[in-house]
């Protein structure tokens, strides 16, 4: 039974937020609000029930897994990759190295800054 | 078994969604073997190996892909709860979260432009097709978001998905050499950068290789670049006259 009660709580914030994104035309995804959803009532609850984490760490375990249906999508398009075969590789590969390369840098830089001045004042707040 | 049997069973079975779910979990069981017995290396991500597995044999037995979907749609529809599952590791992290909330609100404004903009610049510098690269242009977010963009800005929604997926490959294969470039040791800034660039890829890598906090933090810029994206890339598009 916990399976089901924890599975039902999560499909319960996606619909939710499938809901709420349609109801006001969000270009969001309706399961990224039920996530926002299920973290406001994880706030709210102050403790998160083991059926609800027994469902939900079972699927980030094995979220690699899911992924794989919508990637052999990629035989559809051959002809259009195999058009742009260069300009994809090249950008992909770029890109994503300058995002981790700025990303990390920006990100440790403010952290140092951030816990430097305020590690005085505690964190009360 | 004579030859005519064996036809009506192949017959039977390609017809049935049981045959792509069975033979999607065995694949991925066979890729997690292959990858862990050369030693783990993200060059050979299991995702990967079982999209490059998965597509041969579909050729090979002449399969399609909306027959093989009609299976794997049953995994494929797990991204959902997944998806709003990463609400407990970041529950569990609040603290954290809240004490460094503007270096991390701060770092995704700066990663989401640095993706957008890299790709746009790059794609457009290289020639690439229109409808290629409008469906590169959301590659930095998780899969179910950057489809629901690509569609919205004129992209194709599941060549938009296949270069996610290539993207959060190539991005868990540079992180860590990135890292030690950068001299980055802390498993914070470590997990929200690979989620940031590299998403649900990188939200499992960090996950499984560098622990809890680094898949929490990557699990937090993954929703967040991904909110993000979504409202901003629209608005880049729309000015840029692409599309």
């Amino acid at each position: 039974m916990p399976l089901i009660i924890g599975m039902s709580m999560l499909l319960v914030c996606q619909f939710a937020g499938e809901l709420v994104a349609k109801g006001l035309t969000l270009p969001i995804p309706g399961p990224v609000i039920g996530m926002v959803i299920l973290l406001v009532a994880l706030m709210i609850r102050g403790q998160v029930p083991s059926s609800l984490r027994l469902a939900g760490e079972g699927l980030l375990h094995y979220l690699t897994l899911l992924f794989v249906p919508a990637g052999v999508g990629l035989m559809v398009h051959f002809e259009l990759i195999g058009a742009d075969f260069w300009p994809i590789v090249v950008t992909l590969l770029v890109s994503t190295a300058v995002t981790l390369g700025m990303t990390a840098w920006i990100l440790e830089r403010l952290q140092r800054r951030f816990s430097l001045g305020s590690g005085q004042e505690g964190d009360d707040r | 078994m004579n030859v005519a049997s064996f036809d009506q069973l192949w017959v039977y079975l390609s017809g049935n969604p049981l045959l792509s779910l069975l033979v999607t979990l065995l694949v991925f069981a066979l890729a997690v073997r292959i990858n862990a017995a050369v030693g783990g290396t993200p060059l050979l991500h299991p995702v990967t190996l079982s999209i490059a597995l998965l597509i041969s044999l579909l050729l090979l037995v002449d399969m399609d892909y909306a027959t093989y979907f009609e299976g794997a749609q049953f995994i494929h529809f797990l991204l959902g709860p997944a998806t709003v599952a990463l609400a407990i590791p970041l529950y569990d992290h609040r603290e954290r979260v809240r004490r460094l909330l503007w270096p991390l609100l701060m770092a995704c404004g700066v990663g989401v432009f640095t993706a957008v903009s890299s790709t746009l610049a790059l794609a457009t510098l290289l020639g690439a097709d229109t409808k290629t690269l409008l469906s590169l242009a959301p590659r930095s977010v998780t899969s179910p978001i950057a489809m629901g963009i690509a569609e919205q800005i004129g992209g194709i929604p599941s060549l938009a998905a296949g270069l996610v997926l290539l993207t959060g490959s190539i991005g868990c294969a540079l992180g860590p050499w990135i890292f030690r470039l950068l001299r980055i040791k802390d498993p914070a800034v470590q997990g929200f950068t690979l989620g940031m660039a590299a998403h649900g890829f990188g939200t499992a890598h960090a996950f499984a290789r560098i622990g809890a906090v680094a898949g929490a933090f990557s699990g937090l810029a993954m929703g967040l670049s991904g909110l993000v994206t979504a409202f901003v890339l629209p608005l880049i598009t729309g000015m840029l006259g692409i599309g």
